[in-house]
């Protein structure tokens, strides 16, 4: 589990940024992305992907959220 | 000379590598790239942010300079106790030339050193008593200053004293606000994680404290430059920018930055990071808490400059952007004078960068607008994000040098031959000695502003005073001189 932080990027595409390893990347899927389920599996443009437990979407962005790694890409 | 190919810089790479053991080999061999634009993610040509190899030179810094010296050192109206032996704080007193307005001594203090100058004693019997001594000795001798800051020195963490309760206490014995850092310098692999402690403690001890002052009256156009340390008087020409576009900045971190100017950020409209390396910690954090969208610029060199302003413009309403198009016209025809007087003795020359935190990348813009070529760049202590941001400034096929080695960076230039090279203190005198032109980019070598219009009229000169100074031709002494031209000198005579 890792502490992640989701922010819109400027094209208004969610952007992935891991604090403890620098790493900042845009999402390229999101599994779950309505008002009242939102997060699951995200996938990066890395290829990496990682999981938040579906929750009701966050008032607002930037959001911090623990996420837990699937499939880092490396 | 002509630059280097893709091959030819690969094969530069792997001789200079030769001569490691394979270990060391292996290792480094990550930090050395040539750069490739299609490449979108660094980490998949170079490697960062790892500890320094023993035994090879390096010239990173350790967690406590990058909180004392970068981040907290220029805040002008505190006092930053060196807590623990004297040397640390002393051999690295006022080296980097942060500017600030103020009375030294009286309420100004980012040039002097305040250290509790530890003792045997202290190591063994702990040093809370003497730090608690100290702050209230500080406030005795200077009532004016505005709060104080405990930057640990190894010797803190290792003896485990509790500089989180002296300092609370003490903080309600002053009535001023005393912050605990906890950067001591065996912290991570440089002082990259200095930064980052120093971002977390301001996070932690200044942000929300004037969170029920109502005195402060925004506007709609309050900004903020973070990131800019006042480098011989770099965020004042920033700065200045800003404001005659109809901005009003209201607060400098850290350069010729106060106190109450940090407690005030979280009500900007917008925050604009230069340095993103040392800050954008607490950026992404005021994002998130106070909903202050922050936005990276470059002040470097004009086509940079007008770039970032309308940017920035373009973040408010059509008169900011009106008066940005104004201020780059203004400035248009000082850029034209200065293009015009030194683009044509500076035109085609080669640099090679090696510095820290956003220059490696920023500057690029400013050579390039006067015709020259970075051909080779390298951080001391970036991270991937930093890579991930120069590939797209380098041109193809250019050297990156992640924590470059003495040796390395050596031989690198005696292949690549550039015609100037621009690095820190430590590098200087020994690329001068080999006949190379050289200026010292973390302190702009005793000169600057380096940002901003004003700033890039200074940049021009310097690089042609280096560059085209008659001694680099005079390191051959007469007699040794091609007999050819002795004769002529001779006639001449
Ligand atoms: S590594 Fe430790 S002892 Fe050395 S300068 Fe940094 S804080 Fe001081």
């Amino acid at each position: 589990m890792a502490n992640i932080m989701i922010r819109r990027g400027d094209k208004g595409e969610y952007v992935f940024y891991l604090p403890k390893r620098d790493l900042e990347d845009t999402i390229v899927s999101m599994e779950f992305d309505t008002p009242e389920k939102w997060g699951g599996e995200i996938k990066l443009n890395n290829g990496g992907s990682y999981f938040i437990e579906p929750q009701t979407a966050p008032e607002r962005l930037p959001y911090s959220v623990r996420a837990k790694r699937l499939d880092a890409a490396e | 000379m002509s630059n280097l190919t893709r091959e030819e810089t690969e094969a530069l790479i792997a001789e200079v590598l030769e001569v490691y053991p394979d270990k060391a080999k292996k290792d480094r061999a990550k930090h050395l790239a040539v750069n490739d634009q299609s490449i979108e993610q660094s980490k998949k040509c170079i490697t960062s942010n790892r500890k320094s190899l023993p035994g090879v030179m390096t010239i990173r810094g350790c967690a406590y300079a990058g909180s004392r010296g970068v981040v907290w050192g220029p805040i002008k109206d505190m006092i930053h106790i060196s807590h623990g032996p004297v040397g640390c704080g002393q051999y690295s007193r006022a080296g980097r030339r942060n500017y600030y307005i103020g009375t030294t001594g009286v309420n100004t203090f980012v040039t002097m050193n305040f250290t509790s100058d530890f003792q045997e004693k202290d190591i063994v019997f702990g040093g809370d008593k003497k730090l608690a001594k100290i702050i209230t000795e500080i406030e005795e001798l200077f009532p004016l200053v505005k709060g104080i800051s405990v930057q640990s020195e190894c010797p803190i963490g290792l003896i485990g004293d509790d500089i989180e309760a002296v300092s609370k206490k003490a903080s309600a014995a002053i009535n001023k606000p005393v912050v605990p850092v906890r950067c001591e310098g065996f912290r991570g692999v440089s002082q990259s994680l200095g930064h980052h402690i120093a971002n977390d403690a301001i996070r932690d001890w200044v942000l929300d404290v004037k969170k029920e002052d109502t005195s402060f009256v925004p506007s709609p156009y309050d900004v903020t430059v973070i990131g800019d340390y006042n480098i011989g008087g770099d965020a004042w020409s920033s700065r200045i920018l800003l404001e005659e576009m109809g901005l009003r900045v209201i607060a400098q971190w850290s350069g010729d930055g106060s106190l109450a100017e940090m407690e005030l950020t979280p009500k900007a409209k917008l925050n604009l990071l230069h340095c993103y390396r040392s800050m954008n910690y607490i950026s992404r954090h005021m994002e998130e808490k106070y909903g202050i969208p922050w936005m990276e610029y470059n002040f470097f060199g004009p086509t940079k400059i007008a770039e970032s302003l309308r940017k920035i413009a373009a973040f408010f309403d059509e008169s900011i952007q009106k008066k940005c198009e104004e201020v780059i016209a203004k400035y248009q025809p000082m850029v034209d004078a200065v293009v015009a007087k030194y683009k044509p003795r500076l035109t085609g020359k080669r640099v090679m960068l090696y510095v820290g935190g956003l220059r490696p990348r920023h500057v690029i813009g400013s050579y390039e607008d006067l015709g020259m070529e970075v051909v080779g760049t390298g951080y001391e202590f970036a991270h991937g994000d930093d890579y991930d941001r120069t590939i797209k400034e380098m041109g193809n096929a250019t050297l990156l040098y992640d924590d470059v080695t003495g040796f390395e960076f050596e031989e690198f230039v005696k292949k690549v031959k550039p015609d100037l090279i621009g690095s820190g203190i430590k590098e200087k005198y020994i690329f001068q000695k080999m006949g190379i032109p050289f200026r010292q980019m973390h302190s702009w070598d005793y000169s600057g502003p380096y940002h901003g219009y004003d700033g890039f009229a200074i940049f021009a000169r310097d690089m042609d005073m280096t560059l085209n100074n008659p001694c680099w031709n005079k390191l051959i002494p007469p007699w040794k001189k091609p007999a050819a031209e002795g004769e002529d000198m001779a006639k001449a005579a």
